[in-house]
């Protein structure tokens, strides 16, 4: 157990010092640092002074190390754009974020799961066949469309609620929730289903497959021929089986939530690291997009070794395996 | 004779398709007696499995029954609501599948599925369906059942697995076991000790059996009756002695006639005389290595472990005749075959054709890939689904540029197809419009094509039915007179390599235990692996 | 044994084997096609907007972007009516008096020409990776597929918005309007190559250990011919599923990237950039100028996924 999460760990850290290269890269030689940290009117002494304070003349090997070491320590320097350290920034609007993606994982993974299921054990009742087309409905619409058209039905038309922002929040010291108050939540119904509902139409598309694959299985129809009834049959022995594989593939999915949020925090103008994403990019502000990919490949690191562990745990051939090779 | 337990009238099992409609079991009756083995054989699409899943109503969609009566216990049981179907399946009618790896739920312990399927059926406590548990798997033959019975199902081997499923679909004292080619995907000794554990258990608690399978042999050792099956009919009813030696039927004496038998006697054709063999296998040795990954070596410290999967096999094969290696499944003997044809590299030992070493650099593989070919067991992934037979058969020919005239390519594709006795029409086909035996005459005109001198044939016959086999094998036969060809013979079938071969080589864990001429071999083994290999063989020789 | 009757599965063998892909071009496909409306309806929705598209210039009524026919007058027409200036709009017209069904065309062919060029770049990768990791293995094979994960792990979106970002800050400003559409492709498709490696390796894997594949090495046959006679042919299947639902992964991507305002140049709006422009006028009541672009762009959506999505079924007879 021990060597198979230091290997996963290993593995963890072997990504992240990939991404990093890349947002090294980006910060290093997309565009140039001090002319967009000085601004057009400025003396080229100047400039040279800054390239030697940010030690952009050591080798690049040195910068890349030095890189590494500010980001461990959460230093991305400050934005072009803002004039803000971009630290600061991520974690002001980081809460918005992650109560918004929570969320949507929370609506995502309940409907997808239970109605993948539902449709896997009734291929051919005629709910499963509206489900089935209205999932591929929502695969279809791109999700900007969505927020749209809740906004114009719920926001515009029946005016129950808010089409923008985040309502009011309250301010826990080092958290900013919009979950205590009334108007907050309100806020939140909308942008969460928006985000939701590509996640929740793969899920449940992947529950929904693999389960029909499981019940097609030889111990499936051994454990028929044993006179099993067919709810032990279904619920412990066919959802067991899919969940299996279900568990990587969703926790992906949920991780790349927070980095999808990016178009729904658009639409509403949600205040979160998304929004703030696509406007540096606009901008090239390098430093705050350096910084997010950073942070969205720390959450998928996170989220895939949690999985590691949930699939070990559930899996038990993957434990004797990973017993023996640890050996 | 009494009541019987089961009674088929007239079943008809239909599948609706859009080609129309298929009937895969057409008016079958039949009836099996309390506590008697019936045997069911017929080769594939026979409508055997589909009589046996009709029984305990597990045919799936599009099939369906569309005729007829299956009265259990003197009640129509082919007709019953989903919920009192389920209480039938075992606990009066169990049954065993073909594959035991895939026939257990791989996520719960084999206590788990043995005590949910108990308390499913008998009024029992966890722990008394515990104790009935450890006691099955005792009966099955199981070493140490009470600490065994928390290990998981990939934690055992195939035929362990096996006497796991036996278990299982005796759990609940059934009166009739269904079983679907219960030893099938199992090697030869397993098969022998699982098919004695089936029919011990099912003595002992009075539990008939109705035992399908495609190898006569087994019903031979078996069965007390048998009923023959061809194309979802009846074709021959009667005691397994009567049917076996005395078959009225002209398709049930044909299928005998098609079995081969490790006591055949065939007439030996005659082995040029040659001063040098044509292949000799000195020391072959092949590891492989189990790879660790750099951090469980950091972790563990242990070196990389190897397995040696061949171990120092020497033999030789004279040109013109036929070299038959037997053992059964890990025991090396399909390394050694792609050592031989130069897909898997040697760790050590050499293989010399007439004297040059095939591995050697330039020269070397250069008159192997002219001279060796090969034959496989799998006649549908052996050929490219999607080239045409003509290119399929053209491929060496091309490849090693023996030809490249255009006319001249096709007029040679033309006679090979001749020689295996197929239409040279069928060169503008796919091999999907070819049935399995004919595949298999494509793979042996694509070997033939650029004229080599050696083939080896892995397991050329065992994908296919026995009748279909026996034309084959008769096929080989013949181009090897006409060519003198010299082939060597990988089976796990005995009877096959008898018939076939003019030398064996019983390997075993990667060992050549015994090596010399066949009939020598078959009548007087000298390893007792050969001997235990020859005992367990189910033949139909053996009838009782 | 499947659940699938094994010994009906066997008769029924002796004409259809498992060839599955020769036998599914021969008659499986054309006649489920014929079978399936939705298919049908699919084909023919996909077919009349790709045509309406190549053939915008010369059935759109208006040239929405010769500035010279442009004329306020005509702005904010609802649709089916005249404007003040007399010019008629069947689906109305925007603020700038454009004629939205002209633009819809005009868009349609920057939607489709970004999305099929982005696909075809992310097939041709991705096969090519795929092949490479497949047939090579080792550590060729961990390394592409370790990216291709990572890669897979997050949304193509936000990938395709850093390749944006860096193209922004690498190419100068004068030429980053000529070369827009060329980054938006490098982008799209970059973000979408992983899902054909890793369908093209699984295939290949699988197709390597064929006999077929051994016979040919056996006889001497070279590694690329091997690859590309052999095995690349026996994985075009479910390439071709993939690159219909990546058509349609990647018109949308178009469309998001083009709304966020980091896409096409305005110059040369997509239906993305109209159902951006719309936005603005929704909550004033003008819902036409975003109504039709955004139905537009779900139909061709809708369509080449329902296309998509029957060919899997179509081509993986067991699932059905």
């Amino acid at each position: 157990m021990l060597a198979f999460i230091l290997r996963r760990l290993l593995q963890s850290v072997v990504v992240m010092l990939f991404v990093a290269l890349i947002a090294f890269s980006m910060f290093r030689f997309v565009g140039d640092p001090v002319a967009s940290m000085l601004g057009q009117e400025s003396r080229l002494e100047d400039h040279e002074l800054l390239r030697e304070q940010l030690g952009l003349n050591d080798p690049v090997f040195l910068q890349f190390a030095r890189f590494i070491g500010n980001a461990v320590q959460g230093q991305f320097g400050i934005s072009y754009r803002l004039q803000t350290p971009v630290t600061e920034l991520i974690f002001s609007r980081l809460p918005a974020t992650i109560e918004l993606a929570f969320a949507s994982a929370l609506i995502a993974l309940v409907f997808g799961v239970g109605l993948g299921v539902y449709t896997a054990l009734r291929p051919r009742a005629w709910s499963t066949s509206i489900i089935m087309s209205a999932s591929l409905i929502g695969v279809s619409l791109p999700t900007f469309l969505i927020g749209i058209g809740l906004i114009y039905i719920f926001a515009v038309e029946l005016k129950m609620l808010p089409s923008f922002g985040r309502g009011e929040t309250v301010n826990l010291g080092w958290w900013t929730t919009g979950l205590l108050t009334t108007s907050g939540l309100r806020s939140l119904i909308l942008p969460a289903i928006t985000l939701s509902l590509f996640q929740l139409t793969l899920i449940m598309r992947l529950v929904r497959a693999e389960m029909l694959e499981v019940l097609r299985q030889d111990y499936i129809r051994f454990a028929r021929a044993r006179g099993l009834s067919q709810r032990t049959i279904n619920f412990g022995h066919a959802l067991k089986n899919t969940l299996v594989p279900v568990i990587t593939i969703t926790g992906l999915q949920l991780g790349s939530v927070i980095a999808f949020a990016i178009i729904t925090e658009t639409v509403f103008q949600w205040p979160g690291v998304g929004s703030l994403f696509v406007n540096s990019v606009q901008v090239v502000d390098v430093p705050v997009m350096a910084a997010y990919l950073l942070f969205v490949a720390l959450v998928f690191v996170v989220i895939n070794l949690i999985v590691d562990i949930l699939y070990y745990v559930v899996d038990p051939r993957l434990r004797v395996d990973a017993r023996a090779g640890g050996k | 004779m009494a009541a019987p337990l089961l009674s088929i009238r007239d079943l008809t099992v239909e599948f609706h398709l859009r080609r129309g409609i298929f009937t895969a079991v057409d008016g079958v009756s039949f009836d099996i007696a309390p506590g008697e083995i019936l045997g069911v054989v017929g080769e594939s699409g026979a409508g055997k499995s589909m009589t046996g899943s009709a029984i305990i109503g597990l045919i799936d969609r599009p099939g369906r029954i569309s005729r007829g009566e299956i009265l259990f216990q003197g009640k129509p049981i082919q007709n019953l609501p989903v919920e009192e179907m389920n209480r039938l399946r075992g606990k009066k009618i169990g049954m065993v599948f073909q594959d035991p790896l895939t026939s257990l739920n791989p996520l719960y312990t084999i206590g788990h599925q043995l005590v949910e399927t108990i308390r499913r059926h008998l009024p029992m406590t966890q722990e008394q369906a515990r104790e009935r548990a450890i006691a099955l798997l005792g009966e099955a033959g199981i070493p140490s059942p009470a600490e065994r019975i928390d290990s998981y199902p990939h934690q055992f081997s195939g035929g362990m697995r096996q006497r796991v499923v036996i278990s299982l679909a005796l759990a609940a004292e059934p009166d009739l076991i269904i079983a679907d080619e219960p030893t099938s995907a199992l090697d030869v000794s397993v098969q022998a000790q699982i098919i004695k554990v089936l029919k011990r258990l099912c003595e002992s608690r009075g539990a008939a059996v109705m035992l399908i399978t495609h190898d006569m042999g087994v019903i031979a050792e078996t069965a007390n009756r048998m009923i023959v099956m061809n194309r979802g009919k009846i074709v021959e009813t009667g005691s397994v002695g009567d049917v076996i030696k005395r078959p009225r039927e002209d398709y049930t004496q044909r299928l005998i006639k098609a079995i081969p038998s490790i006591r055949d006697e065939t007439i030996r054709h005659a082995v040029p005389a040659a001063d040098r063999p044509l292949v000799e296998v000195d020391k072959l040795t092949c590891d492989f290595m189990l790879s660790k990954s750099t951090l469980d070596r950091l972790l563990g410290g242990a070196r990389s472990k190897t397995i040696r999967a061949v171990n120092e096999v020497s033999f030789s094969i004279p040109k013109g005749s036929t070299y038959g290696l037997v053992g059964e499944s890990g025991s090396g003997k399909s390394t050694c075959a792609r050592m031989m044809v130069g897909l898997i590299r040697p760790t050590g030992g050499r293989v010399l054709l007439d004297g040059d070493d095939v591995w050697a650099p330039g020269a070397g593989s250069q008159k192997r890939r002219r001279r060796v070919q090969m034959i496989f067991q799998d006649p549908y992934a052996s050929l490219n689904p999607r080239w045409m037979v003509g290119d399929i058969i053209a491929e060496p020919i091309r490849a090693l540029k023996l030809a490249s005239n255009r006319a001249e390519i096709e007029d040679r594709v033309a006679d090979l197809l001749e020689r295996v006795r197929l239409d040279p029409a069928s060169m503008k086909k796919f091999p999907h419009e070819f049935s399995g035996g004919q595949r298999q005459r494509i793979a042996i005109a694509r070997a033939l094509s650029s004229q080599p001198e050696f083939i080896v044939c892995d397991e050329p016959t065992s994908a296919l039915d026995v009748s279909v086999q026996a034309q084959v094998l008769e096929l080989m036969r013949k181009l090897q007179d006409e060519y003198g060809l010299t082939y060597l013979l990988i089976s796990h079938n005995l009877a096959v390599v008898r018939q076939m071969a003019d030398n064996v080589g019983v390997l075993h864990g990667g060992v050549l235990v015994e090596n010399g001429p066949v009939d020598q071999i078959f009548d007087d083994p000298q390893a007792s692996y050969t001997r235990m290999l020859l005992d367990a063989v189910p033949d139909i020789s053996r009838v009782n | 044994m499947s659940t699938t009757p094994p010994e009906s599965a066997a008769q029924i063998a002796a004409s259809t084997p498992p060839g599955w892909f020769r036998r599914a071009a021969q008659s499986d496909i054309l006649y489920s096609f014929r079978r399936s409306p939705i298919a049908m309806v699919a084909a023919f929705v996909t077919a009349v907007l790709v045509l309406a598209a190549v053939f915008a210039p010369f059935i759109a009524p208006y040239n929405p972007f010769d500035p010279s026919s442009l004329n306020l007058m005509d702005g904010f027409t609802p649709p089916m009516s005249s404007s003040f200036a007399g010019n008629y709009f069947l689906l109305g017209s925007d603020n700038q008096g454009r004629d939205v069904l002209s633009t819809i065309l005009y868009g349609s062919r920057v939607s489709l020409f970004v999305g099929i060029s982005a696909t075809l770049f992310a097939l041709t990768l991705g096969t090519a990776l795929g092949l490479a990791a497949g047939y090579a293995g080792g550590r060729i094979d961990s390394v592409i597929m370790r990216i291709a994960d990572i890669q897979l792990s997050f949304p193509a979106i936000l990938i395709a918005l850093l390749i944006f970002g860096i193209a922004r800050g690498i190419i100068p400003p004068s030429r980053q309007e000529g070369m827009a559409i060329a980054v938006l492709i490098l982008a799209i498709g970059l973000s979408n190559w992983a899902q054909f490696a890793r369908t093209v390796r699984g295939a290949t894997m699988v197709e390597r250990q064929k006999d077929y594949v051994s016979a040919a090495r056996i006889m001497g046959v070279g590694r690329f011919t091997i690859l590309f006679r052999h095995v690349l042919p026996n994985t075009l299947g479910p390439v071709l599923v993939i690159a219909t639902i990546g058509l349609a992964l990647a018109i949308i991507e178009e469309a998001t990237l083009s709304f966020l305002g980091v896409g096409v140049p305005p110059t040369q709006p997509s239906l993305g950039t109209l159902i951006r422009i719309g936005q603005q006028f929704l909550f004033s009541g003008e819902w036409w100028i975003l109504f039709f672009p955004a139905v537009t762009l779900i139909a061709l959506a809708l369509a080449v996924n329902l296309l998509g999505d029957w060919l899997r079924d179509a081509l993986n007879p067991r699932l059905r």
